[in-house]
């Protein structure tokens, strides 16, 4: 095994990364930078009840440190792409596993939501793509786009009901893929115990159901007028 | 009491399956699932048609020969229980069953409901073992273990190789029946030396015999006759990311 101790990281996680389990460990870790990514977007984000000065300084904050911004967002490109990739292979697997199904299958242990990462998750993606045209570019925001008025962006794009009908849907997949996502990671690097596992469980519904929740407050408040009515 | 069966039939590995419809006339409470299906295979026996083919052996559930699907559950509706043990008093009169066997490309069937598990055995063979002096017995207790050790391994130990996992799993993954052999060898001193080997080579197996991913569901947990837990798994993958 003198091979094993000479051989380089790089050799080592590329062989790890062709086991499934490599793949579940790289689509835990990036899962957990993409948390993370998520609870910091919403923190900034609820700045918004706090008035559009608060909200555009963040904004501004934010812009006044390019590389950082860059550097994070470089950071997020590479873990959604590796997550991505990684369940794209995961599940071809799963295909050519089982290539004749049943004609009768009950779902007696998993949550609907563990049944349905494959949905959620490109539902996430979808949405991403056009939050971003939207609320970043603004390709898709209203006429009244100007940059940097993170406020005033989200007021207008948010009373376009669709467009926040179409958000509150995708939190609520959010919270769905997180509902699995947070404990699976656990499970996926090893982490199990048979009373913390419950705990952490629950937590990650409940983070799951009130990060969603966080979320959805926004365009709610938008399109019940508690948000932005002096604009 | 009377049941409706949809049995999947197929005469052999190569021919095409379908499921056909019978009625079970002279079932009673007291009869195992194996032996309502014994008796169904008289009645067809005597008609002069062919008898549905199912694997079973001990019928104690302990072998892990039997095993395929009711109304779309591994071993039937009762947790923790192989269909060998599974009686029909856990059905009502007039019940409409769907028995088909396990689906994996790994499994590929036989004929009806028996399928080829072999590759569980390959498996095994490719690191699920301890290498020993085969010599005298060693002396009892010169190894000491904790107790909680002892139990935790022998729990993992319970697997009797049945297939239910794998037969469960949307990702038809062998990852409860690869994690149980590993944790049960991994947690005692006799497993330690060969423990990084074992996880790299009998995970690669699993692959190699096309056996899917675990994505974490828990179907597995939940139809395993043994009742070993995902923990198990856990501790595969913990294993394996340390060993590689
Ligand atoms: S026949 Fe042995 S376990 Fe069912």
């Amino acid at each position: 095994m003198s091979s094993v101790a000479i051989d380089s990281h790089v050799g080592r996680a590329a062989r790890l990364y062709q086991a499934y389990i490599g793949k579940k460990f790289v689509m835990a870790l990036t899962g957990v930078i993409l948390f993370g990514y998520l609870v910091g977007h919403l923190l900034g984000n609820l700045q918004a009840f706090l008035g559009p000065e608060r909200m555009d300084a963040y904004a501004a904050f934010l812009h006044s440190m390019p590389n950082v911004l860059w550097l994070v967002r470089a950071l997020l490109l590479v873990s959604v792409v590796a997550h991505i990739v990684a369940s794209i292979q995961l599940t071809a697997l799963k295909r050519k596993a089982r290539p004749q199904g049943y004609v009768k299958k009950e779902a007696i242990g998993s949550s609907y939501a563990s049944r349905t990462m494959m949905w959620s998750g490109p539902i996430i993606a979808a949405f991403v793509v056009f939050h971003i045209l939207d609320v970043t570019t603004g390709v898709t925001n209203t006429a009244q786009y100007r940059e940097l008025h993170a406020y005033e962006n989200l007021v207008y794009s948010f009373r376009r009901i669709p467009v926040s009908i179409a958000y509150i849907f995708a939190m609520v997949a959010l919270s769905m893929h997180l509902y699995h996502g947070l404990w699976s990671m656990f499970q996926s690097v090893g982490i199990s115990h048979p009373r913390y596992t419950p705990v952490i469980k629950r937590l990650a519904m409940w983070v799951a159901i009130l990060l969603a929740a966080g979320f959805i407050s926004i365009p709610i408040s938008v399109m019940t007028g508690l948000m932005g009515t002096k604009l | 009491m009377r049941l409706t069966l949809h049995i999947w039939r197929q005469k052999g590995p190569k021919e095409p399956g379908r499921m056909v419809h019978y009625e079970a006339r002279n079932a009673n409470p007291d009869m195992s699932f194996l032996e309502m299906l014994d008796v169904l295979n008289e009645e067809l026996t005597l008609k002069g048609e062919d008898p549905v083919a199912f694997d079973s052996d001990c019928r104690e559930g302990i072998c892990g020969m039997c095993g395929f699907m009711i109304n779309g559950v591994a071993h039937g509706p009762r947790r923790g229980t192989t269909v060998c043990q599974l009686h029909m008093r856990k059905f009502k009169d007039g019940d409409v069953l769907y028995i088909e066997p396990w689906r994996a490309r790994a499994f590929p069937v036989i004929k009806d409901l028996a399928v080829n598990r072999t590759a569980f055995d390959r498996i095994i063979a490719a690191g699920g073992y301890i290498s020993v002096p085969a010599g005298s017995a060693p002396d009892g207790n010169t190894i000491l273990i904790p107790k909680p050790v002892a139990e935790q391994a022998m729990d993992a130990a319970a697997c009797i190789g049945c297939g239910a996992c794998v037969a469960a799993c949307p990702n038809a993954s062998a990852a409860l029946f690869t994690g149980a052999k590993i944790a049960h060898l991994g947690l005692l001193p006799q497993g330690q030396p060969e423990r990084d080997q074992r996880v790299l080579k009998m995970v690669a197996h699993s692959t190699l015999e096309q056996f899917g991913s675990c994505t974490n569901i828990g179907e597995c947990e939940a139809v395993c006759p043994k009742e070993i837990k995902l923990e198990v798994i856990a501790r595969m993958n913990r294993d394996f990311i340390k060993a590689s």
